[in-house]
């Protein structure tokens, strides 16, 4: 037997695929590019899951891995279409799965300094110094003239896949589908394994984690690598789906969302990114159409989770989370 | 004799102008069940967590199993075989009685980064550690989260973590808290097993449940060890009455 939150995550699984290909299928590419940016939110999501929900990580600086993988793509792509070599005498590319490598590994490396630093503290102090890193990383952006500086980077034509013309909507939001159930995927196994055992426990109660002999610094500092990794990878996406990047992608205001969506789906559970990513897209989407102040309306409605539905949506529909 | 496995020499630790624990000298043998007793507040928490590493010794030496401990942090003393349950139970309370123990269980084995096997279907761990939870009676619970268990289950769940760390010693602080009559009398019994795996040095304000069980006892007051010696000894000497004992001798 499925458990409820089984058969809503199956369910809105199918929602995310659904709804695109008949949008395609009826001539609406514009809600297919609304499906994948649903898509690559959710995917940042979930990366910053592992570290907050799992871990209980409270990080506000997700963004510099979200325009970090981002900036691995447009910088890549403009070397890849110019043929300038980039250093070191390595050239650009614009093959999406060597890009995708290569944000996933500056992103998770600048994540394991980072984190390396920030671990030493917990609670306020984490996440004032996770949020101070980024800022350092936004302004770094902004002030490097080579790539854009503050105007940002664009991306003339979007990157490829072998085999794929990504040029087509719906093409590239399968891609951007494939990459989120596979960081699905790897959040399952993470979850019920070994260190993901250990991570959970960490964040329940530190000192039990010490005292049956288990350091909770390496822990937690694998999971922060790892989960600004799978970020970095969505912001990879995040560029070719916009063909552009700002240092708006680093601005704390990125990271801000990305917690925000977590709260709104349900902290820690599987699903809560993508739900939290599809309500957010959709408030976007409709109040954003009816007035500018939209933000200030899902501001109510994060009061309102924060209040009364701690689990967010996935708590309110399938009740509270059960570990083994 | 035999070399002690745990050794405390001169330790101090003082919150502000409270001096917790004053120069305290004690050791635990082989096979025996040290008992620590003394009133509220007489420092003997304070003193488990030195040895655990949760609190940092001013000054003095902890030795255990043959080397200086007094440096390492908490992980790497468990790791050498200290086994603790504490007076306010610690436990990953979402998790149920059985993922705590198996938590123990694979630090035991030193594997925490493996990152695809499912715990919940792997044998090694769900074996040794339902083995563990009906050595003390917890086998019926084992599905439960650790926070709907009572407070004496919590406390058998503790000792059950330390048994899967296959503890060199073990550092009970008022395991009998919360248990009622039958609960200590039962703990009891087990306690008294429990010396031929390894020595315990327990702390306890229940006296039937000392008296049964201590080789030896030691009396903290104040930060300072005012007397160590058989249940006989302590039964009988003048400044422990007045200080602690009262009419309980
Ligand atoms: N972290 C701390 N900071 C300041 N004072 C502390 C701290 N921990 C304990 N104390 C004080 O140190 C003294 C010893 O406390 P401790 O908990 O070790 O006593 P105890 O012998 O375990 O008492 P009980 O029998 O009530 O458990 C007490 O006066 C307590 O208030
Ligand atoms: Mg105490």
């Amino acid at each position: 037997m499925l458990s409820r939150e089984s058969l809503i995550n199956i369910l809105l699984a199918v929602l995310l695929l659904a709804v695109p290909l008949a949008a395609n299928a009826y001539g609406e590419p514009f809600y297919v590019t609304l499906a994948t940016r649903v898509a690559i939110l959710a995917l940042a999501a979930t990366g910053l899951n592992l570290a907050l929900g799992l871990g209980g990580l409270v990080s506000f600086g997700h963004a510099a891995f979200f325009g970090i993988g981002g900036y691995a793509a447009g910088i890549l792509a403009t070397h890849g279409f110019s043929g300038d070599p980039l250093f070191f005498g390595l050239s650009g590319t614009n093959q999406m799965p060597v890009i995708w490598l290569v944000a996933m590994v500056a992103a998770g490396l600048v994540g394991l300094l980072i984190g390396a630093i920030s671990l030493r503290t917990s609670g306020v102090y984490f996440i004032m110094i996770t949020l101070a890193f980024a800022q350092m990383v936004y302004y770094f952006a902004i002030s490097w003239p080579a790539y854009g500086g503050e105007d940002g980077l664009s991306i003339l034509v979007r990157n490829q896949f072998p085999g794929v013309n990504t040029m087509r909507p719906v093409n590239f939001f399968l891609i951007c589908y494939v990459a989120l159930m596979a960081a699905l995927g790897l959040f399952v196994l993470i979850r019920s394994s070994r260190f993901g055992t250990a991570l959970q426990a960490a964040r329940q109660n530190e000192v039990r984690v010490a005292t049956v002999g288990i350091a909770p610094y390496r822990i937690r500092l694998t999971a922060f690598a790892l989960s600004a990794a799978m970020t970095g990878l969505a912001g990879a996406l995040f560029a070719d789906l916009n063909r552009f990047v700002s240092p708006s992608m680093l601005s704390w205001h990125m990271s801000g969302e990305l917690i925000v969506l977590i709260i709104l789906g349900g902290t820690g559970r599987l699903f809560g990114p993508l739900a939290g990513a599809a309500l957010f897209v959709i408030f976007e989407y409709v109040l954003g159409g009816l007035t500018e102040r939209w933000q200030f309306f899902l501001g109510l409605i994060l009061l309102g989770t924060v209040l009364f539905a701690r689990g967010g949506l996935l708590g309110l529909l399938a009740g509270k989370a059960r570990h083994g | 004799m035999a070399e002690p496995v745990l050794q405390l020499s001169d330790l101090a630790k003082s919150f502000g102008a409270l001096r917790a624990t004053d120069g305290v000298s004690l050791d635990l043998r082989p096979g025996e069940i040290h008992a620590l007793i003394g009133p509220n507040g007489a420092g003997k928490s304070t003193l488990i967590h030195q040895i655990c590493g949760t609190l940092r010794q001013d000054s003095g030496t902890i030795r255990f199993a043959g080397q200086d401990i007094g440096h390492l942090g908490v992980s790497e003393r468990s790791r050498l075989g200290l086994g603790r349950t504490f007076q306010v139970s610690s436990l990953a309370s979402e998790f149920s009685a059985l993922r705590n123990v198996m938590l123990a269980v694979q630090a035991q084995q030193g594997s925490s980064f493996r990152f695809f096997k499912p715990v919940m279907s792997d044998a090694s761990l769900i074996d040794t550690s339902m083995a563990m939870l009906e050595r003390v009676g917890l086998q019926d619970r084992a599905r439960l989260p650790a926070a709907e268990l009572s407070h004496g289950e919590r406390r058998k769940l503790e000792i059950a973590i330390a048994l899967a760390l296959n503890s060199k010693a073990f550092l009970l602080d008022e395991p009998m808290a919360g248990m009622g009559p039958e609960g200590s009398k039962s703990l009891t019994g087990f306690l008294d097993g429990l010396r031929q795996e390894a020595p315990i040095l327990l702390v306890e304000h229940d006296m039937d449940a000392v008296f049964a069980l201590a080789d030896r006892i030691s009396v903290l007051v104040y930060g300072k060890v005012i007397a160590t010696g058989t249940v006989d000894e302590i039964r009988s000497d003048p400044a422990v009455r007045t200080a602690y004992l009262g009419d309980h001798a």
